[in-house]
């Protein structure tokens, strides 16, 4: 069954064939490569499991259980979901603004997860790529390989990460499945002796997250031809900014930039995001395709995530990390770079930023007590946004006059990203797919785009034996030439080849 | 239960609302139960957690053993119990998760030295969807695992757990060679 093809410069030539829903995700994720009939390829379809099951799931339940149930979809960000379902709730319950301390503790437990979310990225899985080189025996792409060459940088991510893990536990209550934040503020203040523990280790942990921009800076200037071309496409940007055009990961207003660097929007209360974002359905895929209602599917995709936000912002507020920033922006000349190896650039701004915000917030007295809910007026609508580790994410619901919710929607980061995660693999493989094989250096090249963005896969699902990732090419005809898979333990598989 | 100062450390890895990826979890809870009855629960630390993440390595220091136990796809039936040494935690396209072999790694990277002897015990699951209860087959599955888990624990001891391994390992190759003498047949 053929449909027509979205990106394909002569889409008459082409065929696509159905993929049946059983089949369509095998594994984690999945990206099918398809060939015009001169073996070219013309389009990149990337499947990855999404939050199937969702609605039905949160549907029925107490307005006040969501915030903890709906850590159970992501167990990488379980912190941005139960943030995102407290702000949308907030609105509910009348708590038209948080008391100091309830906000307080809400970003500091919000800027451990961005802080060890982004190192756990940077340090672990991409530092074995950029420190290496995407062309290096695969025995050498490890992060065993990065210990031996640089023993201190897999010592500090993983420090790192258990001090954000700290910080989520001490504002959530636990490392996992918290109940900290509830609709209308939180259900505990931080006691003077953890606040403590933690400050102790604050300006350690600021010394590392800028020791990380700099590894990132100084391999951009070692190969900039690499760094700024790879798998790099335009597009238009999306990210909240805060008061007065601030990075904020917690709270602003939707703004969005052009590939040019122009606004489109600014200032737009997110409430109104439904009209703002259409989001289109395409018959290969389950995650839908978002998309800027004023430009149409065509031209209004966009991106989020770091290099959006830090590109999109007009200043960031700890000192350490704008310095970054500027120098950042002057690198590319005061344009938009859209390279996705900037992402993790970007990414490690973000997390000096991060750090050097929780140190302030762990000074900050109002975090040892004070007010921590208040209510008001109840509605029976709220949406809330919060900017995760990868992107925006849109939290909505709709509760009735029994207290039980009628409808929710979420938009994750990975889903406002589907078009651009598309366009960077098919940048990418029209770069480096030599004849009708997939090679293992396509298959790392194509890991390395999917890893810039780190898309969210449904992972709050882990199970033993399940396939990390399969690159199939399909030629006109619909017909299957080559499929490459890496399991787990990062053997090879072919499959499929006639 | 998570004593620093325990000499086992069981890693139970599943989200209990997706379906048999609860697997983990459900042994985690009747293991906890079950050393509280025996008054055993202070050399044992249990921790749960969606996924494996690098900072799991940490929990390795000080332990004289560690079992993972997690669900599978794909995998032996009911069960499958196996020894594993450390591996690169490399190849993969996400950070969303570690495999048990890589959270040894891990351990090596960051402290130099060899991470405890360590096991999987990998539980067959069928179905994973989001609100989903744990399906029949994995519930028999679970029996059966239960059933060697409790085993496992009541002797903690390297030795026996990797003979076990080996026992284990050489019935499924037997069994695995039976179905294929009886399909060719």
């Amino acid at each position: 069954m053929a449909f027509p093809l979205e990106t394909a410069a002569n889409p008459e030539k082409l065929r696509r064939v159905a993929i049946d829903p059983v089949s369509r995700v095998e594994g984690h994720g999945k990206v099918t490569l398809l060939l015009d009939d001169r073996g070219r390829v013309q389009q990149v379809r990337l499947h990855i499991v999404e939050f199937r099951g969702f609605e039905k799931f949160i549907q029925g339940r107490p307005y006040w259980e969501v915030p903890v149930m709906v850590q159970r979809l992501c167990g990488i960000c379980p912190v941005s979901h139960h943030l995102a379902a407290s702000k949308a709730l907030d609105v509910v319950v009348g708590a038209a603004r948080l008391t100091p301390t309830a906000e307080k503790i809400r970003r500091l437990m919000h800027y451990g997860q961005i802080m060890q979310s982004h190192a756990v990225h940077f340090f672990h899985l991409c530092s074995p790529d950029l420190l290496f080189g995407f062309d290096s025996d695969a025995s050498r792409r490890n992060i065993v390989a990065v210990a031996q060459a640089h023993p201190e940088i897999a010592r500090q991510g993983v420090l790192l990460r258990r001090y954000g893990q700290e910080i989520i536990r001490v504002t959530a209550g636990k490392r996992v499945h918290g109940t900290g934040s509830v609709p209308g503020g939180v259900n505990k203040a931080v006691t003077r002796e953890e606040r403590d523990l933690l400050l102790a280790d604050a300006y350690q942990m600021i010394a590392w997250s800028r020791g990380a921009v700099r590894l990132i800076k100084d391999l951009h200037a070692q190969n900039p031809a690499l760094y700024n071309s790879f798998g790099s496409f335009r597009s238009n940007l999306m990210s909240l900014a805060g008061a007065g055009g601030a990075l904020d990961f917690y709270h602003g207003r939707l703004r969005a930039r052009s590939e040019n660097g122009d606004l489109l929007f600014d200032g737009v209360d997110y409430r109104g995001y439904a009209d703002l974002i259409h989001e289109e359905v395409k018959p290969w895929s389950y995650m839908k395709f978002p998309f800027f209602t004023a430009l149409g599917k065509e031209k209004g995709w966009y991106r989020v995530g770091p290099l959006s936000r830090v590109q999109n912002c007009d200043f960031i507020p700890t000192p350490l990390a704008e310095a970054e920033r500027r120098e950042f922006v002057d690198y590319s000349g005061g344009t938009p770079t859209h390279a996705p190896l900037a992402y993790h650039w970007a990414r490690m701004i973000e997390m000096l930023h991060a750090v050097e915000t929780i140190k302030d917030l762990l000074h900050d007295d109002d975090i040892l007590g004070g007010e921590l809910t208040v209510t008001g007026t109840r509605a029976q609508e709220g949406v809330g946004v919060i900017e995760a580790p990868r992107g925006t994410l849109i939290h909505h619901y709709r509760v009735g006059e029994d207290d039980l919710v009628t409808m929710c929607n979420l938009i994750v980061s990975t889903t406002h990203n589907n078009q651009a995660m598309n366009e960077a693999i098919r940048n990418v493989a029209q770069r480096y797919l030599r004849g009708h094989e997939i090679t293992e250096g396509l298959l790392n090249h194509i890991e390395v785009a999917i890893r810039a963005f780190d898309p969210c896969l449904s992972c709050a699902t882990h199970a033993l034996g399940k396939m990390p990732l399969a690159v199939e090419l399909v030629d006109a005809q619909g017909a299957l030439v080559d499929a490459l898979s890496r399991d787990g333990d990062g053997a090879l598989r072919r499959e499929g080849r006639p | 239960m998570s004593g620093a100062s325990a000499g086992v450390v069981v890693f139970a890895v599943g989200n209990r609302s997706r379906g048999d990826d609860a697997i983990g979890p459900l042994l985690l809870e009747r293991l906890e139960a079950w050393l509280a009855g025996v008054d055993r629960g202070a050399d044992f630390a249990l921790i749960e957690d969606f996924q494996l993440q690098i900072e799991h390595a940490l929990d390795l220091a000080g332990r004289r053993l560690a079992l993972f136990v997690d669900a599978g796809t794909g995998t032996p039936a009911p069960y499958d119990f196996r020894t594993i040494g450390a591996a690169a935690p490399g190849g993969s396209h996400s950070s969303h998760a570690l495999g048990p072999a890589a959270v040894l790694g891990v351990y090596r990277q960051v402290t130099g030295e060899d991470p405890p002897p360590a096991f999987v015990l990998c539980v067959r699951g069928e179905r994973f969807a989001l609100g989903e209860d744990p399906s029949p087959a994995a519930r028999v599955h679970i029996e059966a695992a239960w059933r060697q888990l409790a085993a496992l624990c009541e002797r903690p001891d390297p030795e026996h757990w990797r003979a076990t391994a080996a026992r284990l390992s050489d019935g499924l190759a037997a069994a695995e060679s039976r179905v294929a003498v009886s399909a060719a047949g």
